[in-house]
């Protein structure tokens, strides 16, 4: 008798829930069916063709096995493109966080014009890279924008563009200068994330700023700072566009970095191949930065809790 | 970070810095007895160093706008001009007859807006999903998802444009649209939404269901229109990304008529291949203002959605 009543509600609920799970993989459908045919699909035929010589040109597509990566192994143009690689990120990563840092502090300051000095240093990052590129690039030239303004000063500025130090400095810091805005950001919600009477209980011990900005403020924000590295890291990583544009690799090869010698390879050479080689390493340096991005970032919000 | 950096693995939790509004300053705090005049002083000082920090990030964009008036001949002298000595609109009447620039301004925009609502689309429905309802192997299709995020577009170029070629697409503005919809672009966004969704008070959902309202009605007519502010980050970032997208479209299009911004922006050359430059200025300074000017007007969010799905993402 009183199970009764309770049978239809019941049946009710049950109709419901399976209606909601048939709701459930039709709302990620989209999603889920464009991931397998746009994402795991071509990783999982990236991998098969690094594996090939495939040359489309010569209309070849031979299973080599490993010869791919052997080739790596002797090719001293990707050994090249490794260390370009290495000294743009190393180079983007200490100036960004430097200047990245240097901003935010400043703009914590409470100083008049905040808010305008903050929506200037942040508007590059919605500017179009190649658009910054090419302001850049006039800029860059060996007698206009920076070495004029050079020479107003008295200085005799390099061609920048020309040589392979100049360039590679050039390419770090249009790239910096393009996205710091974007990192001075995350630093200042983590300043103002610092409680301020720690601070101030050390100055009425007589601690000075510097020395509460490197034993208080660094230690409190140093989370946010290495998820921020590992992020400028992998972006740095993925730049195409701005070498493309400014310098196109060169001179020689000095700032052809690993993504631009994949191009290189893919669509001037014809080499899918040995492109997909390349890819298949630059995919496992990206995979490995993002997974130790996991890993401290698990360790800070166990921290945190 | 840009925009296309954006990209950037998950988190259980966002950061506590992401959740409070960036920029929003705590009110100023009680300093001691120090002696005024030197603190005027110091202040002073700083404001006057970010000042000088400004310059490179405003220099380039005043430079390109003034130099974009200038003659052929007036941009050549050197020492250059600081300002154009007889402004000209010339280089701006050559932007459009020396390519389809119209044309391909609103290829651009269009493409933006297609890509936009369609990842707007496809994100909300299924971070709706995976954050309110449960069904079974909910999980594993997400980390299927998730896949997305680990993957640089430049890795699976090689593949995608042979998919591409084989359905005869190449030249086409499809594969400009339905990847970043469907493919790893979109995958922070999805993301983005489930994050807020998670958060979303479930009495609301229970309301409309006691109402008679179906799932999709549900979700339709009370998630979404209260995801707002997720909506408007996802659809900053997505904008952004798919305007200033650069080798995508210089693999896949060919015909000038096709060509989105970035690409037709780095084809005023002379017939030595050197730039032309007073024009491509102009054509920069096109497609750089309407931007900017966005971005002033809407400062705030702007920055408090680029920042925080930075962090989250």
């Amino acid at each position: 008798m009183t199970s009764v009543p309770t049978l239809p509600a019941r049946r009710r609920t049950m109709r419901w829930r399976d209606r909601d799970a048939l709701y459930g993989y039709l709302f990620s459908a989209p999603a889920v069916l464009g991931s397998l045919a746009f994402v795991i699909a071509p990783l999982i035929a990236v991998v098969w063709y690094s594996l090939h010589e495939w040359n489309v040109l010569a209309n070849t597509f031979t299973f080599i096995g490993g010869e791919n990566y052997t080739r790596m192994l002797t090719d001293a143009a990707l050994h090249d493109s490794l260390w370009a690689s290495l000294w743009f990120s190393l180079g983007v990563l200490v100036l960004n966080m430097t200047l990245a840092l240097a901003l935010a502090v400043l703009l914590n300051q409470h100083l008049p014009g905040t808010t305008l000095f903050r929506v200037l240093f942040f508007s590059p990052v919605v500017v179009s890279l190649v658009a910054w590129t090419i302001v850049w690039g006039f800029l860059l030239q060996a007698d206009n924008g920076v070495n004029a303004f050079l020479a107003a000063l008295g200085v005799t500025g390099p061609n920048w563009l020309r040589g392979s130090v100049t360039a590679m400095i050039a390419v770090v810091v249009v790239q910096v200068f393009k996205n710091v805005g974007l990192n001075m950001v995350l630093f200042l919600a983590a300043l103002q994330g610092v409680p301020e009477d720690i601070g101030e209980a050390a100055r009425l011990d007589g601690a000075g700023a510097w020395r509460r900005f490197t034993s208080i403020t660094l230690p409190m924000i140093s989370p946010t700072m290495l998820l921020v590295g590992i992020l400028t890291l992998v972006g740095s990583l993925e730049t195409f566009a701005l070498i493309d544009v400014l310098t196109d690799g060169g001179p020689g090869t000095s700032t052809t970095v690993l993504v631009f010698y994949l191009y290189r390879q893919a669509f001037e050479f014809n080499q899918f191949g040995y492109a997909s080689a390349i890819a298949v390493l630059l995919f496992v340096i990206v995979l490995a930065l993002t997974l130790l991005q996991w890993q401290t970032r698990k360790k800070w919000v166990f921290h945190e809790s | 970070m840009s925009p296309d950096q954006l990209t950037k693995p998950p988190t259980a939790q966002p950061s506590p810095g992401a959740r409070r509004p960036v920029g929003r300053h705590s009110p100023r705090p009680r300093r001691g007895k120090r002696p005024p005049r030197a603190e005027h002083l110091g202040r002073a000082a700083l404001v006057f160093l970010m000042v000088l920090l400004a310059v490179p990030f405003v220099f380039p964009t005043w430079w390109m706008a003034s130099s974009s008036l200038k003659t052929t001949s007036e941009i050549l002298r050197i020492p250059p001009t600081v300002w154009a000595e007889s402004p000209t609109l010339a280089p701006y009447r050559d932007v459009f007859t020396l390519q389809p620039f119209a044309q391909q301004y609103m290829n651009s925009l269009y493409i933006a807006v297609a890509v936009t609502i369609g990842t707007i689309a496809v994100a909300a429905l299924a971070g709706y999903a995976f954050a309110r309802i449960r069904f079974p192997g909910a999980n594993a299709l997400f980390v299927i998802v998730l896949i997305g995020m680990l993957v640089p577009s430049e890795v699976t170029i090689v593949p995608l444009f042979r998919m591409v070629n084989t359905l005869g697409l190449i030249d086409t503005h499809w594969p400009l649209i339905v990847i970043p919809v469907l493919g790893a672009p979109s995958v922070l966004a999805t993301f983005i939404m489930r994050q807020f969704f998670i958060t979303f008070p479930g009495e609301l959902e229970e309301a409309g269901r006691m109402d008679g309202l179906t799932r999709f009605g549900i979700f339709a007519r009370i998630a979404f229109p209260l995801a707002r502010s997720a909506v408007a980050a996802v659809a900053i970032f997505t904008f952004l990304k798919s305007w200033n997208l650069y080798l995508e479209p210089i693999v896949y299009l060919s015909s000038k008529e096709n060509f989105t911004l970035p690409q037709a922006l780095t084809q005023y050359v002379d017939a030595y291949g050197g730039p032309i430059w007073n024009v491509q200025l102009a054509a920069t300074t096109l497609t750089v203002i309407p931007v900017l000017i966005v971005f002033v007007i809407a400062q705030r969010q702007f920055i408090q959605g680029l920042a925080n799905t930075g962090l989250k993402g």
